[in-house]
This record gives structure tokens, C-alpha cells and sequence, in this order.
């Protein structure tokens, strides 16, 4: 009897232990495969590009980490995201010409938020106070976001003509020019266009941006009360309730909180590629889903980190990096990624089947 | 014995014709009960007798249709059990009412936490407030937890129960309520939570407490109180009656 408790014990600490720290020894081990069979795999360039390119997944799986952990799911973060990049392209370009650029910017985002914020209101209104399943809640706001977003841009891509947009997607903190030297947030000045191509740039200002809200995320979500009720509301709802959480206000805030990552998310789309486009985030619900739950959040609820959710989009991301360099064909990355994230899911169901016993 | 020493004293409880209808169906029907500081009252009675009615009645989730309340001698009304709980009377429900994935201290502190301010920035929860208090007051039950860090879901049963009794506790409760507290707990739990309850009762917390289990019963309470259908048909000191009294009772063949 008590041999058998004994086992049970440790191969439920072990599996604890895996649950955990599985997705970095995955992550390690791919960036360590992708380095050794890859030629430019680990180069500054390339760790650069990879951040890069993961900034939008990454903003709007800060997002679905506090829904996931709630409890819920946000399927409409992709569309949310898409509608809210048309409207805010499309803001940007009515702007007079002469308008200075960080206005520009600044209107495009306020505009996106706002019609992201009635998405979200609506989600969370509907889950917390009509208590509509957040699957059907937001799959409905996915249907509506999709259809808006089409709606108002006739279905194609809208250009932005703004003057320096681009550079701001894509500028850098630093530059160095092996003749011309350092520079601080924009080249060296006086460099002819063919010497260009020699510049290197350092701290991607998407990169920067994605860090800053990261960080801010990670700190609201474990120390303060806002966080806590996230988990509390996750773990157990009608606890939580009992216990006096403004269970409703909360949620209505978490569906909120998604809205505004995937808006933002759908201006650094707008900033990074000149055009806002209303499918901009239709690979956005498996990439965040798989991010959050590689991380090591539970579907059920009341688990989950925003650092975990980080080295799930790394995971993603390094993956979609080192199979184009690998010159694999890059829809093996759709494939790869879905079967990570049903791993991770088996994982997850393992750890609460035997937490329950 | 039991009455003489309440003479003088003021019930910390009061409550008076008490009754509660659904529909056609009289589940309290004009039920008074009075509950003395330090005194675990058991309130027995056969399924749908109205236990679990008149309980919530008392802590706040159903308004009587008739009668008053009066904690303390004050009347009370309450809109909710949170009303109740900011009054003192603490409900402990038999699912317990915890966040598993969440440690003791939290579990103790959900929905009051304590904040610090953090560099002057943002209000952090004070975790290490929090585990200095649920220290103080689990030692004051006497209750052992090893790593109270660790979430809820990896403790027993009985400490599960601890922790929600500690909770009580902690916010000064001036009742405990509790439903079937032991029905999913083994035997050496059960015990455990008897333990709680004496602890409870030897610092004047009243305990209000409902049991199909007579063992449960006898084993803790200093009064008896029986309810068929509705009605209270016994009000008795739990050492002037056996077992068989009490089902006799309970089932109306007395
Ligand atoms: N919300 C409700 N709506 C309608 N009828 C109810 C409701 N709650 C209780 N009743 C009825 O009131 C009567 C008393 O129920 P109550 O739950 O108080 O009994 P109990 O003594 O707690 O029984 P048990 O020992 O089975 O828990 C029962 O006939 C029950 O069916
Ligand atoms: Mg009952």
C-alpha cells in the first residue's frame, strides 16, 4: 500500500516537473538542432529577425494568456486584430499630409482601439453578464469582426501612404555602418543609397514594443490583484464569487484586455507592412491558442504564465524561422505547430486526470 | 446545566418564526433558534427537512418570508451571503468553496487581499503578509499545513476543510456555519475536523452545524436540534438523548 502511494507520488512530481519545463528543453533543443543544421540560424541577424516576426503573435497571446487562465478562450483575436488594422489604415490615410508622423500613428491606433474595444465589451458582456459560452461568444465576434473588416476595406489590402511609416515598422534603436559608425534611431546621415545595404541596425523598435508591454503584462498578472482574480476566476468561478471578486467586472476587463492587444497588434501590422488587410490575423487563433498552451496554461483554466506564453510564440517562431532556412516548405509549419499544440494539450489533460486522483 | 449558564448571557444569534416558502411547499415553517456564544448546535433531521433552508437563510442567501433575525440583539437583513459574511456569520458549504489551483494564504485572504505599494508604482498583493497572518491564525487552530505555498488541489481533504475553517476564523467570524463538513472526509479527517471545531469553540465561536452522521453529531455538539418537515420538533442538549431518541425524532414516531 504505502509502496504503491509512494509511487504514485513520484511519478505525478515527475510529470509535474515535465509539464513544466517541457517546452524549454523542446525550445532548446530546436534551436540547438536549427544551429547545427542551419547555415545563419544563430546569427544577431537572424535571433533579431526571429523576435521581430513574432512581435504581433506575441502581443496578442499576452492577450489570450489572462482568457485562458480565466477560463475562457478568445477566438476572435485574429479578426478583432484584421478589423482593427483596416480601420486604423484607413484613419491614417483621410489624416492631412502635413500631419506629424507620431500623430498619424497615434490616431490610427486610437481608432483601432476603439472599434476593438467594442468587440471585446461586447464578448465580455455577453460571457460574464449573459454567460454565453466564450467559445460561442467569440466565435459569433469572429464571425462579425471577419465580416466588418472585408466590409470596409472591399476585401483587399488598404495601402497606407504615409510618408516614414515603413521605416518606423521597421527602424531600429541602433544602426551601425562599418564606415560611418553608431547611430541613434535612425541611420547615419549622409549615407548614399547603394551603402545601405552595409547597415546593421540593433533593438528592432517592434522588438522594443513587444518587450514593454510584455513586461507590464507579466507584472499585473502575478502580483497584482487583478491578476489574481484572473486565476482565482479560473480555478474556480462560483469560489471566486462567494469570496466577493467582482467576478463580472473582471471578465467583461479580460475580454477587454484581449481586444486591446490584438488592436495594438493589428497597428504594429499597419506600421510594420504599410497596409492593413482584414485577414492580417488569420493565422492569429492557432498561433496564440498553441503559444499560450505550450506555455503551460490549462484549457480548464486557472494555470498559466505570461513568460511561459513568451517561450511558446519563441517555439513557434524560431520553428517557422529555421524551417525557411532549412528550405523546407513553410506550410510544414502550420502542420508542426498543431502538432505541437495538441502535445501540449495531452500534456495538460494528463497533469488535471491526475491531479484529480 | 447547559440552560442555566446561558441565562444572562445574550445569544449571539437570534432567530425568530422564521419561514420560507417555494411555491406551494413550506420548507421552514415558523422556526426560532438561538445560538449562544462558544455553543455548537447540530441541526439533524431526515433529507428535506429544511436544514439546509433555514441555514441559508441565515447566511444570507434566502430572504425569510416571515421573521427577523437579530445578530448580537441588533436585527440583521441581508441582500446576500457576502452581506452576511461581512457581518460576521461565515458559511463554510460542504464543496468548500476553494480555488484548488491557488495556495492556502490566498485561498485564506480571496476576494480581501492585502497590497503594498511597489516602488511607489502599482499595488502589489502582499504575498508575504499574507503568509505571516495564515501562520498566525493556523497556529491559533492548532493546524499543521507543511508548505502552504503549495496549491490547494495537493492537500487532503481534511486540511481543505482546515483551510476553509481558517478562513472563518480569520476574519472574525462571530458564527460558523457548516454544511456536512465531514461527509467526504475518511475517519482520522473527520476527527481532525472535531478538533476544529472544540478549537473553535474553546475561543466562542459558535458553530452552527448540519449532519446526517450521528457519530459527527455526539461528537461535537453541545445542542441538539431536530427538524421534520419543515418544523422544529426537538431542541435538546445533546447529553440528554441516545441515537435512537434522535431518529425517533427525525422520523416522527416519538
Ligand atoms: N430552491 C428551492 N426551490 C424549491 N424547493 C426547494 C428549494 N430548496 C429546497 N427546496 C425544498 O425545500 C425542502 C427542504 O429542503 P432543504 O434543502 O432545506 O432540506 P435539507 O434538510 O437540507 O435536506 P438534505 O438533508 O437532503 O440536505 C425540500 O422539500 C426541498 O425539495
Ligand atoms: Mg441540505
Amino acid at each position: 500500500m504505502r509502496l504503491q502511494t509512494g509511487e504514485i507520488r513520484s511519478s505525478r512530481f515527475w510529470l509535474d516537473t515535465l509539464s513544466k519545463i517541457w517546452a524549454w528543453l523542446f525550445l532548446l533543443g530546436m534551436v540547438a538542432f536549427f544551429s547545427v543544421a542551419g547555415d545563419g540560424f544563430l546569427t544577431p541577424f537572424n535571433i533579431q529577425a526571429i523576435l521581430a516576426n513574432m512581435a504581433i503573435l506575441m502581443i496578442i497571446a499576452i492577450g489570450q494568456t489572462y482568457v485562458i487562465i480565466s477560463g475562457g478562450i478568445d477566438l476572435s483575436v485574429g479578426w478583432v486584430m484584421g478589423m482593427a488594422a483596416v480601420i486604423s489604415a484607413t484613419v491614417m490615410n483621410r489624416l492631412p499630409e502635413s500631419s506629424p508622423l507620431w500623430l498619424v500613428v497615434l490616431s490610427g491606433l486610437f481608432a483601432g482601439l476603439l472599434a476593438a474595444w467594442i468587440a471585446g465589451l461586447v464578448n465580455g458582456i455577453l460571457i460574464a453578464r449573459l454567460n454565453v459560452p466564450p467559445f460561442i461568444a467569440t466565435l459569433g465576434m469572429f464571425g462579425i469582426a471577419r465580416g466588418i473588416g472585408f466590409l470596409l476595406s472591399g476585401g483587399m489590402p488598404v495601402p497606407i501612404y504615409v510618408r516614414g511609416l515603413g521605416f518606423l515598422g521597421n527602424g531600429f534603436l541602433l544602426y551601425h555602418h562599418p564606415t560611418a559608425g553608431w547611430s541613434f534611431l535612425s541611420p547615419p546621415p549622409g549615407l548614399a543609397q547603394a551603402e545601405l545595404r552595409n547597415l546593421t541596425g540593433y533593438f528592432p523598435f517592434v522588438v522594443i514594443v513587444m518587450l514593454v508591454l510584455l513586461v507590464i503584462a507579466h507584472i499585473t498578472l502575478s502580483r497584482t490583484k487583478f491578476g489574481l482574480h484572473t486565476y482565482a476566476i479560473g480555478g474556480n468561478k462560483e469560489a471566486a464569487m462567494r469570496a466577493g471578486i467582482p467576478v463580472e467586472r473582471r471578465l467583461v476587463a479580460i475580454y477587454l484586455l484581449s481586444a486591446t492587444f490584438a488592436a495594438i497588434a493589428g497597428i504594429v501590422y499597419n506600421v510594420r507592412f504599410t497596409n492593413g488587410a482584414a485577414n492580417a490575423g488569420e493565422a492569429m487563433l492557432l498561433d496564440t491558442v498553441a503559444a499560450v498552451v505550450i506555455g503551460g496554461a490549462s484549457l480548464f483554466g486557472g494555470a498559466g504564465t505570461v513568460i511561459g506564453t513568451l517561450i511558446g510564440a519563441l517555439i513557434i517562431s524560431v520553428l517557422a524561422n529555421g524551417l525557411v532556412i532549412l528550405r523546407v516548405n513553410p506550410f510544414w509549419q502550420f502542420i508542426a505547430v498543431g502538432i505541437v499544440i495538441i502535445i501540449a494539450v495531452l500534456i495538460d489533460q494528463a497533469r488535471e486526470k491526475f491531479a484529480q486522483e | 446545566m447547559m440552560e442555566k449558564q446561558n441565562t444572562g448571557t445574550q445569544p449571539v444569534l437570534q432567530a425568530v418564526n422564521l419561514t420560507k416558502r417555494f411555491g406551494g411547499l413550506v420548507a421552514v415553517n415558523n422556526v426560532s433558534l438561538d445560538i449562544y456564544p462558544g455553543e455548537v448546535v447540530a441541526l439533524a433531521g431526515d433529507n428535506g427537512a429544511g436544514k439546509s433552508t433555514l441555514i441559508k437563510m441565515i447566511s444570507g442567501v434566502y430572504r425569510p418570508d416571515a421573521g427577523h433575525i437579530y445578530l448580537e440583539g441588533r436585527e440583521i437583513t441581508m441582500a446576500s451571503p457576502l452581506e452576511a459574511r461581512s457581518l460576521g456569520i461565515e458559511t463554510i458549504y460542504q464543496d468548500l468553496a476553494l480555488c484548488e489551483n491557488l495556495d492556502a494564504t490566498v485561498n485564506i485572504f480571496l476576494g480581501r487581499e492585502p497590497t503594498k505599494r511597489l516602488l511607489g508604482l502599482f499595488k502589489q498583493v502582499d504575498r508575504n503578509l499574507m503568509l505571516a497572518e495564515s501562520n498566525k491564525v493556523l497556529d491559533r487552530l492548532d493546524i499543521h499545513i507543511p508548505n502552504l505555498r503549495r496549491p490547494i488541489r495537493q492537500m487532503s481533504g481534511g486540511q481543505r476543510q482546515a483551510v476553509a475553517i481558517a478562513r472563518a476564523v480569520y476574519w472574525n467570524a462571530r458564527l460558523v456555519i457548516m454544511d456536512e463538513p465531514t461527509a467526504a472526509l475518511g475517519v482520522p479527517e473527520q476527527r481532525k475536523v472535531h478538533e476544529l471545531i472544540h478549537t473553535l469553540k474553546r475561543q466562542n465561536v459558535p458553530v452552527i452545524i448540519i449532519s446526517h452522521n450521528l457519530q459527527d453529531i455526539f461528537a461535537v455538539a453541545d445542542r441538539i436540534v431536530v427538524m421534520r418537515r419543515g418544523h422544529k420538533v426537538g431542541d435538546v442538549p445533546a447529553g440528554e438523548v441516545t441515537d435512537d431518541d434522535l431518529v425517533a425524532m427525525m422520523v416522527g414516531s416519538a
